[in-house]
């Protein structure tokens, strides 16, 4: 089995803060991690490597020069090779450029199947990876919560819904997007962790894939950010003061008032 | 060719105004903006630390051949187990709403429902229904949908589309936006529209809630935006509005995958938080699993639910069922008692569009008193216990 897995560097949103003056982010000693839904994407792709040793499994992800930590990260974990799409080209890549450049690649290294974290944790759109199957022409499945089997050229999984769960059969190939239900990532190996300092990562252009100019980076976006802002609720605020029994008193009357409970 | 300043990515440090020899680059809002006066002699780029200058060239940047063609809103309107979503009658409610706006029409597109799920949507707002009621497509299935609401897109091209931003939505509505070349925002918290370019102003919370941006797609037509499910109100019910509903079949419904069982399995108190009047909330400052049944208790007495801050369900005190806010639940309770609660953004933005939002906290200044209408600075765990005592 040929796999791919797909992961996006991140930085740690519980670390990030809003300078209230400016509205905007600050990036400075926020630390850089691989997105944690992406950490089940590799687990699930090392787990059908366990059982199934002949399969390779290669990281790939689309960022700075610096993002190749990601990948010697994914390589300390057991994935055996990695490629990192690095280009000025591919700056300023809405959800379409992005997934357009990772199909691209995708391509080029080639894959039975292609794993995914459900969502990245700080844009949350989940749309990339549906998004890539598209471009790839194969089917997809999103939020797997379970690997029920695989069998020669098909897979039957669970998949998370709203109300409950699907349970699905797919041919190969086939890209799927993971939650945190289906695994419990592993630990990076001290073997893992030598070959991951050691390891030539691929890096690849626009070019080295060909992806077509006018569908790269910011070119290919639909979409563009027009103003980021922190977010300020104005109500209309009443403060409560006395004593805990005059406070409560004076919440059951505005409850009271609201028809949230009866008069009397 | 021009060149311009990714707003996201700047990050106002005025590197680039020294650079410029042609004093081309001005701040505004913190944020380096590029004059027309620029020679596009490209010095900038280089001394950006951040990458944020970039060269735009034609493609998406330009405006597609016939963008003008397209008019009206359309939504997708998602039914699960044969019964419409909550989520599809709010944003009948949102649609209607930017279709008045704009002047135009508001149609619906259902698959794998029947007739009386179609009027429904009339009565909630939509002018017009797209009916696919194929039983072979009741159990979502992503190849098919992606298939029918792309042609529907295609054929009738509205300017703007609008899913819920559910299991369902999430997972097919990317693969329409890749197809069709249109832009796509997810997980929107409100909706607008500008009037002059007609643009869709799509707002929607980033970096784990602690930004709001606002999305356009100014060259390219859809405009695609997936809601969470409670963020938008719904319309008013007409019994008596008149629509036509379209009733249309494929040829095929093939797909690659196949759903073999679909299984319901939602725990209750998981569903009812989302249609209480009243939730009860509790966080850290409940102290304890004994402090945090004072909220189960003042819930059960106001026919309520129980709500609870991530803290809260880490500490291990409730389940995560009850999880409010950005990897929980989004509500939209009439009344959200928040009950030591610190009111970390993460929590604000699924609590947020309450009606009423009461917050007793001990700290004066916990940000959840920004989006609170009611301050109650005290401990939470008195001001329960003397409510429930007054109950």
């Amino acid at each position: 089995m040929k796999i791919i897995v797909c992961i996006k560097q991140v930085p740690d949103t519980s670390e990030v803060r809003i300078n209230p003056e400016t509205n905007t982010l600050i990036r400075e000693g926020v630390p850089s991690i691989i997105n944690p839904y992406d950490l089940h994407a590799i687990e699930a792709a090392l787990q059908i490597k366990d059982q199934d040793p002949a399969s390779t499994v290669t990281a790939l992800t689309m960022g700075p020069p610096h993002a190749e930590v990601a990948l010697r990260d994914a390589i300390a974990l057991g994935v055996d090779d990695a490629a990192l799409l690095t280009d000025r080209a591919f700056a300023g890549s809405d959800t379409w450029a992005t997934a357009y450049a990772l199909a691209k690649a995708a391509e080029k290294i080639g894959f039975d199947m292609i794993f995914c974290g459900k969502q990245a944790i700080d844009g949350d759109t989940a749309q990339v990876g549906p998004e890539m199957a598209e471009f790839l022409n194969i089917p997809h499945i999103a939020y797997v919560k379970k690997i029920e089997k695989i069998e020669t050229g098909k897979i039957t999984v669970h998949r998370l819904m709203d109300d409950g769960y699907d349970v699905l059969e797919s041919s190969l190939p086939l890209l799927m997007t993971v939650v945190k239900e289906l695994n419990t990532p592993r630990l990076p190996s001290i073997k893992g962790k030598m070959r991951a300092k050691k390891i030539e990562i691929r890096k690849w252009t626009r070019q080295d894939i060909g992806a077509e100019d006018s569908l790269t980076g910011l070119n290919g976006s639909p979409t563009r950010v027009s103003n980021i802002f922190a977010p300020v609720i104005k109500k209309e605020r009443k403060t409560i003061t006395g004593t805990p029994d005059e406070m409560a008193a004076q919440i059951l009357d505005e409850l009271k008032a609201l028809h949230c409970i009866q008069p009397g | 060719m021009r060149l311009f300043v990714n707003a996201d990515e700047c990050i106002g440090c005025e590197t680039c105004l020294a650079a410029c020899p042609y004093a081309a680059i001005v701040m505004k809002d913190d944020k380096a903006v590029i004059l027309e006066v620029c020679q596009v002699c490209r010095s900038c780029i280089s001394s950006c630390p951040v990458e944020a200058i970039l060269v735009s060239g034609e493609s998406m940047q330009e405006k597609q051949p016939d963008f003008d063609s397209y008019q009206g809103v359309m939504v997708f309107a998602e039914q699960r187990h044969g019964s419409l979503a909550q989520v599809a009658i709010e944003l009948i409610g949102a649609g209607r709403h930017l279709a008045d706006k704009l002047g135009v029409c508001l149609t619906a597109a259902i698959f794998g429902a029947g007739q009386a799920e179609a009027e429904e949507l009339i009565k909630w707002g939509a002018e017009k229904v797209y009916l696919y009621d194929s039983p072979e497509l009741k159990e979502f299935n992503d190849e098919p949908y992606t298939n029918l609401l792309s042609g529907l897109i295609r054929e009738h091209k509205p300017e703007i589309v609008l899913a819920g931003a559910t299991a369902v939505g999430r997972s097919f509505v990317p693969r329409v936006a890749a197809r069709l070349s249109a832009g796509l925002t997810a997980d929107c918290t409100s909706l607008d529209v500008d009037l002059q370019t007609r643009n869709f102003l799509q707002v929607r919370p980033a970096f784990g809630g602690n930004i709001m941006a606002t999305i356009l797609c100014p060259n390219r037509r859809p405009q695609i935006a997936t809601v969470r499910p409670r963020v938008m109100k719904k319309g008013t019910y007409d019994p008596g509005r008149k629509g036509e509903i379209v009733l249309l079949k494929a040829p095929n419904y093939d797909s690659r995958t196949r759903v073999l069982e679909s299984v319901k399995e939602a725990s209750e108190a998981a569903v009812n938080l989302q249609e209480v009047d009243v939730i009860v909330s509790g966080g850290r400052g409940m102290g304890g699993p004994e402090g945090f049944k004072l909220v189960e208790q003042l819930a059960k007495l106001l026919g309520g639910g129980v709500g609870a801050s991530r803290a809260a369900v880490e500490e291990g005190w409730t389940t995560y069922s009850h999880q409010v806010g950005q990897t929980g639940k989004t509500v939209c309770p009439k009344i959200y008692i928040a009950c030591g609660i610190s009111g970390a953004i993460q929590h604000a933005v699924g609590m947020q569009s309450s009606d009423v939002i009461i917050a007793i906290n001990k700290n004066a200044d916990a940000p959840i008193f920004n989006v609170a209408s009611h301050r109650v600075v005290a401990d939470a765990r008195e001001i329960l216990s003397a409510l429930i005592r007054k109950l």
